[in-house]
C-alpha cells in the first residue's frame, strides 16, 4: 500500500475535521476562518462541511475571541481558537496567560479550560517583525499552559488530537513556512503524544535538539553532514511543555556533543531551558565540548529577504555549526 | 457547611411586595453585610492574611441581579465578588475557609478572596483581572446557545471595567452573535482611586451600550427592586433569543478599594451621604413599612444570618490549612 502524502495545512484540517465529526462539543473560532479558509488556508472548505456555527468566523478581536473559548470551555465546549499570526496573542495575553493557564489550579481544581489555540508562528515570509515572531518561550514560560510545536504533517495531526483530547489549554504553534510541506499521514485519528520528544533521525557523533521549521532544516544539514562522515542524531522536541529530555540525555551519552536549534532570538529563548537541563544531570559528563546554541538573532524579524535570512539558522549554518562543534573548532 | 435561603424571583411584582422572596433577599442582603464585617474584623485581627475587597454598601446589586436567575444560570464576578458568590448561593464556611488559607476552602487555598468559584451553583469565578471575566461570560453564553440550552450568563464588574478592551470586545462579540447574556456593571464612583468624572467622558456608562447596538439601562444600585426589575426584564429577553443588555447600578462602597486604601480621594461627607442610602437599611424599612415582614420577623432574619456567619468561621477555623505537598500535581487537569 503506498503512503498516503498530504500538506501540514491538510493534516491539520483533516485532524479538525475528524475531531468536529467525533465530538459535537468541538468548534472553531478565529478571524477569516470561514468562507474565506484561513488566511493561511488551514480551515479551507471546514465552513461548507460544518456549517457558521461550528466554523466561527469572529470581529478582529483577539482577546475576546480567546476569552470566549476560555468561557465556553468552561461550561463544556471543546473551542479550537485560530489566532491569524502567533504575533496577535499579544491582544489576548490576558485571557491566555491570567485567565486559561490559570483556572484549574487557582480555583481549586474543580473546573478546568479545554482549549486549543492554534497559530501560525515564526519567519520566512516577508512579513516583518509583527507578523514573523516565535513566541514559544512566552508561553512555555507559564504553568498551566501546554506548548506544541508540530514539525511535520503527521505531528501536525496527531498531537492535535492529543490537545484535542486534553482537559488543559494547549497552545498549538504551527509553522508557516510548513503549511504546504507534504508528509506520510494516516488517515485514521491517531494521536501523537503531548509531552514525548522524538528522535528523527540517529546518529553518534553529535545530538541536534530542534523545534519548529529547524527540525527540518537539521535533518538536511544531518544529510549533508552525513556525506561528509558526520553522523548526526536529530531530536525534536516537539512538545515545549511538558519537556521530554529522556531522548535528548540519551543521545548525549552516546555523541558527547550538543547543539541546540531554535528559530527564536537566542536570550532567555527555549533552548536555554534545554542547555540547563542538561547541565543539571548526569548527562553533562557525557560532554565532550560546550553546548553549541545556534539561535535567532537577538533583533526583531526585518522584512528584506537577505536580512530576514541572515538573522535565523539556515541551513548552511546548520552544517557549519556541527562540523565546527565534531572538529572541536 | 452554612448557606442560606436561595434567592428566587415572584411571579409577579417586585420582591418587597412578595414575602418570601422579601425574606430570602433580605437574608441575602445581610449575610453579604455580615460575612464581609467578620471579614473585615478578621483582617484587623491579624487572622487573615492577603488583601481583599469588600462590597459593604453594594449588596443590592448581587442580590437584585441574582433573584432574577435561576440556579442553572451563570455568573462571572470580580475582585470584590464575596457579594456575588453569597447572592448565587455559595457556602459561607466554604468561602471562609478559603479566606482563612484552608484545605476545605473553595480553591483549597490557592485562590483566596480574588478567585472564589463554585461550580454548584454557576459562580464561574472571581476575577483579579479587572474586566477579565466579561469575555469568559460571553463565551459562557455562547456555549448555551451551541448547546441548546435556555440558561443565562451574568457578568459582573466594576466602572473600570469599561475602560478595558475586554469589556469593549465582549460586548461587541455578544452583540454580534445575540448571545443570551447580561453586563451587569456595579458602578461605585471609582476604579480603585480614580473617579468615573475623570475616567470617562459619558455621563452614564449604560450610554456605552449604543456603541455595540445594545439595550442600556441605569439603575440605582442600592435598591433591590430596582435592580431585580431591570435584571428581569433584561434576564428575561436573553433567555428567548432577544441578546444581551448593558445594566449600569449606581452604588457605593463604604470601604475602601482594598485593605491599603487611606481614602485621600473621597471626602467624609461623600463616604457619609451614601451611608444614608444603604441599601440594606433601605430595604430592611420598606418590607416593614409595606407589611411583608415584622420588625419581629427581620430581628429574626438577622439572627439567624448571623448564626450561619459564626457556624461559618467556626467550622472555617477547624478545618485544616492547605496542603502545599499537592500543589505541582495540581497544574493541570490530569489527563484520563
Amino acid at each position: 500500500m503506498t503512503e498516503r502524502i498530504i500538506t501540514y495545512a491538510e493534516a491539520i484540517r483533516e485532524a479538525i475535521g475528524q475531531a468536529m465529526e467525533a465530538d459535537e462539543s468541538v468548534f472553531m473560532l478565529g478571524e477569516d476562518i470561514g468562507v474565506y479558509g484561513g488566511a493561511f488556508g488551514v480551515s479551507g472548505d471546514l465552513y461548507h462541511r460544518f456549517g457558521e456555527e461550528r466554523v466561527r468566523d469572529t470581529p478582529i478581536s483577539e482577546l475576546g475571541i480567546v476569552g470566549a473559548a476560555v468561557g465556553a470551555a468552561l461550561v463544556g465546549m471543546k473551542p479550537i481558537v485560530e489566532i491569524q499570526f502567533s504575533d496577535f496573542t499579544a491582544q489576548a495575553m490576558d485571557q491566555i496567560v491570567n485567565q486559561a493557564a490559570k483556572i484549574h489550579f487557582m480555583l481549586g481544581g474543580e473546573l478546568s479550560v479545554p482549549m486549543v489555540l492554534r497559530a501560525p508562528s515564526g519567519s520566512g515570509t516577508g512579513a516583518a517583525a509583527q507578523h514573523s515572531q516565535s513566541l514559544e518561550s512566552w508561553f512555555a514560560h507559564v504553568p498551566g499552559l501546554k506548548v506544541v510545536l508540530p514539525s511535520s504533517p503527521a505531528d501536525a495531526k496527531g498531537l492535535l488530537l492529543s490537545a484535542l483530547d486534553d482537559p488543559n489549554p494547549v497552545i498549538v504553534l504551527e509553522h508557516k513556512l510548513l503549511y504546504k510541506t507534504s508528509g506520510h499521514v494516516p488517515e485514521e485519528m491517531y494521536r501523537t503524544p503531548i509531552g514525548v520528544s522524538n528522535v528523527v533521525r540517529n546518529g553518534t557523533d553529535l545530538t541536534i535538539v530542534a523545534t519548529g521549521v529547524m527540525v527540518s532544516r537539521s535533518v538536511e544539514a544531518a544529510e549533508q553532514l552525513a556525506s561528509a562522515g558526520i553522523e548526526a542524531c536529530v531530536i525534536d522536541v516537539r512538545t515545549l511543555s511538558p519537556l521530554d529530555m529522556d531522548p535528548i540525555n540519551a543521545s548525549i551519552a552516546e555523541t558527547g556533543r550538543l547543539m541546540l536549534v531554535q528559530e527564536a532570538p537566542k536570550h532567555v529563548g527555549f533552548m536555554a531551558e534545554v542547555a540547563a537541563r542538561v547541565s543539571e544531570g548526569p548527562a553533562i559528563y557525557s560532554l565532550t565540548e560546550p553546548v553549541l546554541r545556534l539561535c535567532g538573532m537577538d533583533v526583531p524579524i526585518p522584512y528584506a529577504p537577505q536580512l530576514e535570512k541572515s538573522v535565523v539558522p539556515q541551513l548552511d549554518d546548520i552544517v557549519e555549526g556541527a562540523k565546527n562543534l565534531v572538529r572541536g573548532v | 457547611m452554612a448557606t442560606i435561603t436561595p434567592l428566587f424571583a415572584p411571579e409577579q411584582g417586585t420582591i418587597s411586595a412578595n414575602k418570601e422572596a422579601a425574606s430570602a433577599s433580605l437574608e441575602s442582603l445581610l449575610a453579604i453585610r455580615f460575612f464581609e464585617e467578620a471579614v473585615d474584623g478578621l483582617f484587623a485581627r491579624g487572622l487573615m492574611h492577603g488583601t481583599m475587597h469588600l462590597s459593604i454598601g453594594q449588596e443590592a446589586v448581587a442580590t437584585g441581579v441574582c433573584a432574577a436567575l435561576r440556579k442553572t444560570d451563570y455568573i462571572t464576578s470580580t475582585h470584590r465578588g464575596h457579594s456575588h458568590c453569597i447572592a448565587k448561593g455559595a457556602d459561607l464556611t466554604r468561602m471562609m475557609a478559603e479566606l482563612l488559607a484552608k484545605q476545605t476552602g473553595y480553591c483549597r487555598g490557592r485562590g483566596g478572596s480574588m478567585h472564589i468559584a463554585d461550580v454548584e451553583t454557576g459562580n464561574l469565578g472571581a476575577n483579579g483581572i479587572v474586566a477579565g471575566g466579561i469575555p469568559i461570560a460571553a463565551g459562557a453564553a455562547l456555549a448555551q446557545k451551541m448547546q441548546g440550552r435556555d440558561n443565562v450568563v451574568v457578568s459582573f464588574f466594576g466602572d473600570g471595567a469599561t475602560n478595558e478592551g475586554a469589556f469593549h470586545e465582549a460586548l461587541n462579540l455578544a452583540a454580534v452573535w445575540d448571545l443570551p447574556v447580561v453586563f451587569v456593571c456595579e458602578n461605585n464612583k471609582y476604579g480603585m482611586s480614580f473617579s468615573t468624572t475623570k475616567s470617562m467622558k459619558v455621563e452614564k456608562i449604560s450610554e456605552r451600550a449604543a456603541a455595540y447596538g445594545l439595550p442600556g439601562v441605569t439603575v440605582d444600585g442600592n435598591d433591590v427592586d430596582a435592580v431585580f426589575e431591570v435584571a428581569k426584564e433584561a434576564v428575561e429577553r436573553a433567555r428567548v433569543g432577544g441578546g444581551p443588555t448593558l445594566i449600569e447600578c449606581l452604588t457605593y462602597r463604604h470601604k475602601g478599594h482594598s485593605k491599603s486604601d487611606k481614602n485621600l480621594y473621597r471626602t467624609k461627607e461623600e463616604i457619609e451621604f451614601w451611608k444614608t442610602k444603604d441599601p440594606v437599611g433601605i430595604f430592611e424599612t420598606r418590607v416593614i413599612e409595606s407589611g411583608q415582614l415584622t420588625a419581629e420577623e427581620v430581628e429574626q432574619l438577622t439572627q439567624k444570618v448571623r448564626d450561619a456567619v459564626r457556624l461559618a468561621i467556626q467550622e472555617a477555623t477547624q478545618a485544616p490549612d492547605s496542603d502545599p505537598a499537592e500543589l505541582l500535581s495540581s497544574v493541570f487537569r490530569q489527563v484520563s
